[in-house]
């Protein structure tokens, strides 16, 4: 009995210690920004493989998640004879919830997940310590440019989808059954405000490429150097920001509309 | 890969990135409305707008032709005055013209119609329309409805 309350103790503890060096982690990260002004070659090698490389995934599923809210709400829709709201429908789920939530959960399974088995192995294979040796600082040198390209990406592959998503919507509500091709727009740009909900839909979207690369980073910096601590700081990483992605959506969103 | 084609990926990503966002607010949202910031203002004053908001469309022969820009309450006369901007095409609407707030189907949103009056006179900047009928509400309605039910009933 007392063996489990000091097990629950010491948990307790690494809890807050882990979440203490995650700040500590965030702010040397955000220190490092200057220093990358003089040294955009790195950031955009990141953007290529945190960014460009998830674009193919965002524009599929974007596309299909549009297309499957056009059928779902038309379904819904014809029943009430409302079915020339398709467009507002669509555009509002699109740009208030799903683009900026799915394309980062998508984002923290597809680039999260490959941030902190890069950044766990140069841990595991002693990369970091020999940069360290060289009087680099592995934080400023490697977290940093990555930090910032999931920062610049995460809203651009956001508004992607969303872009993408509408068409989607356009292709199955208006190619194939035939909603009005005036009313979907027109009625779309009549209820979508441009600061209500599409600036709004980018701070989302930035907030969660903030939580979701830092995330991703702390968790690769702080694996146990192993290649089992690799996959398990893997696994935690993509869980993690899920969850952190679905509650932060929800305070956002009661903050925001 | 070399850095001459990674710089190339890249900046067709930001690109594109920057193209969803600008078609995100130039074809879903209603940036052109907002940019329609020309026309004139005139006001009306109503007794109920329950419902109409600000933004809500404003009609001539079911035809748009300005918003609602701006709502607020006469503390004097107790009544609703309602800011109308009118977009600039639209120049000639008689001086007189008249208008009620009218709802779009059943449950739908209330609108602002305007009806043509016979001035030969043109409605100017901070004109104000004297004739305005007020939105109908359903619960007014009914109340009266069983009003004039009940008067019927006690007279027999």
């Amino acid at each position: 009995m007392l063996d489990f309350i000091q097990q629950l103790g010491r948990s307790g503890f690494d809890f807050f210690q882990r979440l203490g060096r995650a700040n500590i982690l965030f702010a040397h990260i955000l220190g490092g920004i200057p220093g990358m002004l003089v040294r955009i070659p790195l950031v955009i090698q990141q953007i290529l493989s945190v960014g460009v490389l998830s674009l193919l995934i965002i524009l599929v599923s974007g596309l299909f998640v549009g297309m499957v809210l056009g059928l779902q709400g038309y379904n819904t829709l014809v029943d009430f004879g409302a079915e020339e709201s398709l467009g507002v429908m669509v555009a509002l789920s699109l740009v208030r919830e799903l683009g900026p939530v799915v394309s980062a959960l998508l984002f923290a399974g597809r680039a999260g997940s490959a941030l902190t088995a890069e950044i766990g192995l140069m841990k595991a294979t002693e990369q970091l310590s020999a940069m360290e040796m060289m009087a680099i600082d592995p934080i400023r040198r490697v977290l940093t440019p990555r930090f910032l390209a999931g920062f610049i990406s995460m809203p651009l592959l956001a508004a992607i989808f969303s872009a993408v998503g509408v068409l989607g919507g356009h292709f199955v509500g208006v190619g194939l059954l035939g909603v009005d091709e005036g009313a979907y727009w027109s009625q779309m740009q009549d209820s979508v405000d441009l600061y209500d909900d599409i600036y709004n839909g980018v701070i989302k979207s930035l907030v969660f490429g903030v939580v979701v690369t830092w995330i991703a980073v702390f968790e690769g910096y702080d694996a146990v150097p192993t290649s089992e601590g690799v996959s398990r700081a893997t696994t935690r990483t993509v869980v993690h920001s899920s969850l952190a992605v679905l509650g932060l959506d929800f305070i956002l969103t009661a903050i925001m509309f | 890969m070399n850095t001459r084609k990674t710089e190339i990926l890249v900046g067709l990503f930001i690109a594109a990135g920057l193209l969803a966002l600008f078609m995100l607010a130039m074809k879903v949202s209603n940036l052109n409305v907002y940019n329609s910031d020309s026309g004139y203002e005139i006001t009306a004053n109503f007794d109920d707008i329950s419902g109409l908001k600000i933004k809500s469309p404003v009609t001539m022969a079911g035809v748009r032709i300005g918003r609602v820009s701006d709502i607020q309450f006469d503390s004097e006369t107790f009544e609703a005055v309602v800011k109308i901007r009118i977009e600039s095409q639209y120049k000639t609407l008689p001086k007189d013209s008249s208008a009620s707030i009218y709802t779009a189907g059943l449950l739908g949103e209330k609108y602002i119609g305007l009806e043509p009056g016979g001035d030969e006179e043109n409605l100017q900047q901070n004109d104000k329309l004297k004739l305005t009928q007020s939105s109908l509400v359903l619960e007014k309605l009914i109340s009266r409805f069983v009003d004039s039910f009940v008067d019927k009933s006690s007279d027999k």
